[in-house]
């Protein structure tokens, strides 16, 4: 779960971490409000959940009134990559030297923590992870002990960061270290922090991630899940039902159990002339309740022409699955989209027992169904 | 021989009261694996399926000899009923809870480098030695015994990979679901060193995904150390980068590494044919073993 701006800059900023003066703002004279408050010049920036606002058009400076009028009216309502902007943040423009990176991020391949100062802040720092990887100074953290502070000067010393401020970014680092590790954090990352020319640091941008995993112990931050959500209607439908969901651009709606085999099918579904409609993951051990959820979500997608089913069940049973798909579709006159279905695995048997094959297509193998469900689709297009 | 697993082994469950433990410690019997106690807090003295229940696994291990456990336990406490299976020195403990949060994992991971225990997932189907024993919630009856050794991060994805080789007469020596979590026990390296090591397997089926760059290590691991012939899948290839599908791991970051295509570009380059197909893995397999 990502954070907006404005929800992690608030977490930011009660740790002790020195932010802007900010307030948020949803319509064009608040924006004018906060800024007469908070003294020009101001950014106006869009919360929406995407990288590269400023490149797109995002963020805005503004010196005075018809300026900030200007850019409110420009990005509010904007579709950024995708995303419709409701919500911008209207921030104290903050006059820097020096731009700088600190990040707090697991290191999968190691299992451990691992904390990130680069003096090369304020552009994309995936791009100098790649081309010039040596700028990033890395400290791995011991996750049973923490960060101590001798390891944050290290990685803030090898950064190359001057002296006159490396206390200051040691210290929030530090924190940013702290607010990671207790807020079940996947991310948190300052981008730019940017040093002014008092030697003053100040975090002008806020990113946080949190491990969904976690949340159930975060009930602050589940709290913000809603706001944060991506305002993608179906992906909210999915967020309701708890499914793993990624809404994708073609028209073969695929419904699966485990994330490696829902991929696989989605891959199968390319191979064979098709385009996949979505990734749509039951999880573990469904009920009969989810597999008709499942349905339900594949079907409130416009764009799909056909649906296949592949469960290849473990934990999940097949009779479970069959029971799903019956409820779902008995209660339709007339289904609305070819439904294919592959079972197999645990208790598959009863379930094709259970199965009403006059409202399904019923395959044996992956492949076979799959490629029915393209060809579904195709009659549909064609 | 088998890999890590025999009708030896003596299985402690922990969670064996709950919905999943209980179902999968049966269907654990039934395959034939000698589940000989269960721990669960509180519970200690009850019996499930004929096993006898303890508080701890402590308990389990002085009465009833256990040395490897599977763990049936919710995430939230999951991490926690890890930390006990390495404080009681058992060989091998197995995860099967799937969410357990990843800082729990990282603190696991570093308790783990103190012990000799061998951790596989978390969040897995387990492993099977076809004909000797199954630890996990893998589907039995579509395994066979034979020559194939098979290691998974995707769990249904190795039913699918089992099912095409068993439905053409190649059975299994052991197949492994790794897991699919960004910080897990057992890796796609140690696991091939195991079967590497295995007269018994003759071929080895590796299913990777996008995300991570555990299957770019394997594939140097395989250039340096491997003979046994290697077939390799990958789940993901359509993936949108950025998007997370599903498992915490499998998302690509855009950064070049992570992606299906660099990971079956590493594994081709180190020997290995990549499947288009699970029924492509399995033709691979079938010219290996001819």
């Amino acid at each position: 779960m990502k954070l907006h701006e404005y929800q992690a800059k608030d977490v930011f900023a009660d740790a002790g971490i020195p932010t802007p003066a900010s307030q948020l703002a949803s319509d064009v004279d608040g924006v004018v409000a906060a800024a007469e408050e908070i003294g020009y010049p101001v950014a106006v920036k869009a919360q929406v959940q995407v990288g590269g606002r400023g490149k797109a058009g995002g963020i805005k400076l503004a010196e005075d009134e018809d300026e900030a009028r200007e850019a409110a009216e420009s990005i509010l309502g904007m579709d950024l990559k995708g995303y419709h902007v409701d919500q911008v943040l209207v921030e104290e423009a903050v006059d820097f030297v020096n731009e700088l990176y600190v990040g707090i991020t697991m290191d999968r391949g190691e299992g451990k923590p691992v904390a990130m100062v680069s003096t090369k802040g304020g552009v994309n720092i995936e791009e100098v992870a790649e081309e010039d990887p040596e700028a990033i100074a890395r400290e791995h953290i011991d996750p049973s002990f923490g960060m101590h502070p001798y390891q944050a000067r290290k990685a803030v010393y090898d950064a190359g960061v001057d002296q006159s401020v490396a206390r200051d970014v040691s210290s929030v680092l530090t924190t940013l270290y702290q607010l990671w590790d207790e807020k079940d954090g996947a991310d948190a990352e300052i981008n730019p922090l940017m040093v002014t020319s008092d030697d003053e640091v100040i975090a002008a941008d806020a990113v946080m991630n949190i491990d969904e995993d976690a949340l159930f112990r975060q009930p602050e931050l589940a709290e913000m899940e809603e706001e944060a959500s991506s305002g993608d209607e179906l992906e909210q439908k999915a967020d309701e039902y708890d499914f793993d969901y990624v809404r994708l651009s073609g028209n073969v709606g695929i419904i699966g159990n485990g994330a490696g085999l829902v991929m696989t099918t989605l891959d199968l579904v390319d191979h064979y002339g098709g385009e996949p409609a979505n990734f749509l993951d039951v999880g573990g051990g469904a009920k009969a309740q989810r597999i008709a959820n499942a349905l339900d979500m594949v079907f409130s997608d416009d764009n799909v022409d056909s649906v296949v089913f592949n469960i290849f069940g473990g934990i999940t049973r097949g009779d479970e699955v069959a029971r799903g798909i019956n409820e779902a579709l008995e209660q339709f006159d007339e289904i609305p989209k070819p439904v294919v279905v592959r079972l197999a695995g645990t208790n598959w048997e009863e379930g094709m027992e259970i199965l009403n094959e006059d409202l399904v297509t019923v395959e044996q193998t992956l492949e076979d169904a799959v490629q029915r469900a393209v060809e579904y689709a195709d009659e549909v297009e064609a | 021989m088998s890999v890590l697993v025999d009708d030896d082994t003596r299985v402690v469950v922990q969670g064996i009261t709950g919905g999943e433990g209980k179902f999968h410690a049966k269907q654990m019997m039934e395959y034939g694996t000698n589940v000989v106690a269960g721990a669960v807090p509180g519970k200690g003295g009850q019996e499930v399926e004929g096993v006898p229940v303890y508080d701890t696994v402590h308990e389990a291990v002085e009465e009833e000899n256990a040395d490897t456990s599977v763990i049936f336990v919710p995430p939230a406490f999951a991490g926690d009923a890890i930390f006990e299976a390495l404080d009681t020195d058992l060989d091998l403990a197995v995860a099967i809870t799937e969410g357990i949060p990843t800082q729990d994992m990282a603190r696991v991971n570093k308790r783990l480098s103190e012990t000799d225990t061998r951790l596989i997932g978390p969040n897995c189907p387990g492993l099977i030695t076809p004909g000797e024993a199954k630890l996990g919630i893998l589907p039995g009856n579509i395994f066979s015994e034979g020559k194939v050794g098979l290691v998974s991060r995707s769990g249904t994805l190795t039913y699918q990979v089992v099912d095409n080789l068993t439905n053409r007469g190649m059975g299994q020596s052991t197949a492994i679901g790794i897991g699919g979590d960004p910080i897990i026990g057992t890796d796609f390296v140690d696991a091939l060193e195991l079967f590497e090591n295995d007269p018994e397997t003759e071929a080895i089926v590796m299913c990777g995904e996008i995300g991570g760059e555990d299957e770019e290590e394997a594939a140097a691991y395989i250039d340096e150390h491997v003979d046994t012939p290697v077939a390799g899948f990958i789940a993901g290839r359509t993936a949108p980068p950025g998007k997370r599908m599903g498992h915490a791991g499998a998302i690509v970051s855009g950064s070049g590494t992570g992606t299906a295509e660099s990971k079956i570009s590493a594994l081709n380059d180190a020997g290995v044919p990549v499947g288009d197909t699970p029924e492509e893995v399995a033709d691979h397999i079938e010219e290996f073993l001819a």
